[in-house]
């Protein structure tokens, strides 16, 4: 085995990264993968709660960096699922006890044990961004439809192009209410991508459920299956292992009337 | 968003999901490229002047602007020839002026 690494990342903060990281690495997980995710948020951790594993990390990224344990010891395994683990961020350190040489050293020591390590990286393109970019074999930016997110997303998909590496990019387009969309009232899917330009990864729709998951601990992909956002999730996955998956219509929640007047062209292009 | 008074009256105010995305497609322009407006302003000033010491062309309509395909940065410009055919037309002082046609880059009409 030798792990694909990859760093979910933004630009812009808030947009779900996180929740992207951690129902990703739930729904690889279910497609029986072995999968790693580190949260690479140092000092402002935030992987542990999301997943609702906050109360049995011991040891933390800083820690193994630092020499006070080996690896294994820092691994929180998810006890929901086969073959999910986290490896926590520290959260009383700053991001400059870490550096993209590290991040390369521990992922080297992961790779062989793993098919996927997810890293949940900072907001910014700063160090944490650095770091979290370090060893990825692969970037999928987060964005929401709106233009500070969407100008933000430009701006790191543009370090990523710059990077001698030419790491291959994908975008996630997180929180699409298809309703805005119709009025008109919110940038569509082909608006994002055709002003970014970049490989569509999939789109989430806005869905509370979850932030009713997260108020659980339980990512959505786990407590709520049948959710829009978890079969979203669910096919953004399945396409990361490379398989071919349609992107779903989430106007197909639409009634009767609403697809008469999509039919009469009342309506803008939906996602 | 356009009212449905609006657009049976074919009257078409941009929708804020337009306006977003013309917003999105200027500041980017000036993200991608480093360049703002205002020098932007400037340079196609500049290349008016050079142009008029060869051709007459039409100012007010001249249109410069960066462009993005596929995430790669053109200069593209729209520079109107004034269609006249009169001697009197852009006496070019640095090139040796008089010899027939010197780099007329409109074609000719009809034939
Ligand atoms: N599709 C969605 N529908 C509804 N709420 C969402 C959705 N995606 C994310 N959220 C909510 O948005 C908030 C921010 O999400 P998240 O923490 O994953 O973002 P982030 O990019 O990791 O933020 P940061 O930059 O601070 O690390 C959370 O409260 C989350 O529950
Ligand atoms: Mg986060």
């Amino acid at each position: 085995m030798s792990a694909r690494i990859v760093t979910i990342t933004s630009g812009k903060g808030g947009v779900g990264k996180t929740t992207a990281t951690a129902n990703l690495a739930v729904s690889l997980a279910s497609l029986g993968k072995k999968v790693i995710c580190i949260d690479a948020d140092i000092g402002l951790r935030n992987l542990d709660v999301v997943m609702g594993l906050e109360n049995r990390i011991v040891y933390d990224l800083v820690d193994v960096i630092e020499g006070r344990c080996n690896l294994r010891q820092a691994m929180v395994k998810d006890r929901r699922i086969p073959d999910l683990y986290l490896l926590p961020a520290a959260q009383t350190r700053d991001k400059t006890a870490v550096s993209p040489d590290d991040m390369i050293t521990l992922t080297d020591g992961l790779r062989p044990d793993y098919e996927y390590i997810l890293i949940d990286s900072p907001a910014g393109i700063e160090w944490g961004f650095r770091n979290a970019l370090a060893p990825a074999d692969e970037v999928v930016v987060v964005t929401n439809p709106e233009v500070a997110a969407v100008r933000d997303a430009d701006r790191i998909i543009g370090l990523i192009e710059a990077d001698e590496r030419r790491l291959p990019a994908s975008l996630i387009i997180n929180r699409v209410k298809p309703d805005m969309v119709r009025q008109g009232d919110m940038l569509s899917v082909d608006d994002v991508i055709d002003i970014l330009s970049v490989r569509l990864l999939g789109v989430i729709p806005e869905d509370e459920y979850i932030l009713i998951a997260s108020n659980k601990g339980v990512p959505i992909t786990l407590d709520h299956q049948n959710s829009p956002a978890s079969t979203a999730f669910r096919n953004i996955a399945r396409r990361l292992t490379g398989e071919q998956v349609p992107l779903i219509n989430l106007d197909s929640r639409g009634g009767i009337l609403r697809r008469l007047a999509r039919i009469f062209g009342a309506s803008k292009a939906a996602p | 968003m356009t009212s449905l008074i609006d657009r049976l009256l074919g009257r078409k105010t941009p929708t804020s999901a337009e306006l977003a995305r013309e917003r999105l497609k200027l500041v980017l322009v000036t993200d991608r490229s480093d360049l703002s407006p205002e020098t932007l302003e400037q340079m196609q000033a500049e290349i008016i002047q050079v142009i008029t010491r060869y051709i007459k062309i039409d100012q007010s309509k001249v249109h410069i602007k960066l462009e993005q395909r596929a995430r790669e940065n053109y200069l593209v410009a729209d520079i109107p020839l004034v269609r006249d055919h009169s001697q009197s037309a852009a006496p070019p002082p640095p090139a040796p002026a008089g010899s027939a046609q010197l780099a007329e880059p409109e074609k000719p009409s009809g034939s």
